[in-house]
């Protein structure tokens, strides 16, 4: 096939890129939103369970007292 | 385990060899002389197919290392490396079939080898999630997806060499050990596309190690919380759960 001028071949190529640039796009999009969650939750666990084990070390010596 | 260690600097690299590439493509790489214009998704297109089948093989080499340490972390290196190539896999599928649809008329030619040998390929690697998911145990799951990525990824190499044998007048070669019939600028707009692309894979894949790392963490101190009599079953899922 003879080569299609810059005005027909315009749109595929942009087309292409396009494909590229939202295929990454939307990658980038989900992982960042699920990476927000989970960095969100372990801080929120880490600090649950931190308190946790503060109160059981404190807990034998009011026993005692 | 930390797995977003270098993940700035890699992005900012990412970011300023694709931006680089894509300058080049339409700044500096001439119009092809047979195919005119629409021959600037070759310097997407091939990167895109090339760095997908290199991630397939990355994870059969990571499916090794598991089996032989019985690491985790590689099972979650091979199971990141084979999701990330599916992705960028898909983008070659689509990219060339608009390249075709450009220069050949049609979408898809089913009896070009490169095309068809290819989609052959990705439909095998469509098959890894289902099986990892189809299996409950996960050290049964991490073993057989590792023997998956093991065969499929010496799958890769063979077909292309068979496909490169196998002589086609529809699908042009111009990467070859004898020069190939690509001028000097459009090789090097090739190759910083490629680089690109192969760095844009690495950054994409520690960030999603970094992600999944993270979602593992999660769960464990989850666990941690419930106590050792009301644990929480896991729940069945295609990625590894532990590490």
């Amino acid at each position: 096939m003879p080569a299609l001028p810059l005005g027909d071949a315009g749109p595929y190529v942009a087309a292409a890129y396009l494909v590229f640039l939202a295929l990454v796009l939307i990658y980038v999009a989900i992982m960042a939103t699920k990476l927000g969650r989970v960095e969100k939750e372990i801080s929120e666990l880490a600090e649950i369970v931190e308190r946790r084990e503060r109160e059981r070390e404190t807990a034998p010596e009011e026993q005692r007292v | 385990m930390t797995f977003g260690r270098g993940l700035r600097p890699l992005s900012i690299a990412s970011a300023v060899l694709i931006t680089g590439a894509f300058a080049l493509v339409f700044f500096y790489a001439p119009n092809d002389a047979d195919q005119g214009f629409v021959q600037k998704i070759f310097y997407l297109h091939v990167p895109l197919a090339i760095v997908a089948l290199c991630g397939f093989v990355a994870g059969g080499i990571y499916g090794i290392l598991y089996l032989r340490s019985n690491d985790r972390a590689h099972d979650l290196r091979s199971y990141v490396a084979i999701h990330i190539s599916l992705i960028f896999a898909v983008g070659a599928l689509i990219t060339g079939s608009i390249w075709a649809r450009a220069s050949w008329g049609h979408w898809w030619v089913w009896d070009e080898p490169t095309l068809v040998s290819f989609l052959i390929v990705f439909l095998l690697y469509a098959c890894y999630q289902p099986l990892r998911f189809s299996i409950e145990d996960p050290e049964r799951q991490a073993r057989y997806a590792s023997v998956f990525a093991i065969v499929a990824g010496v799958f890769v190499p063979l077909n292309f060499m068979a496909v490169r044998l196998a002589e086609s007048l529809a699908h042009p070669r111009v990467l070859s050990t004898t020069g190939g019939a690509m001028p000097g600028d459009m090789r090097m707009t090739f190759l910083v596309s490629l680089v690109g692309m192969a760095c844009l894979y690495v950054t994409l894949w520690k960030y999603e190690l970094a992600a999944k790392s993270a979602s593992i963490q999660l769960r464990s101190l989850r666990r941690r919380l419930a106590g050792d009599e009301g644990l929480a079953p896991l729940q069945r899922s295609a990625a590894p759960q532990q590490l």
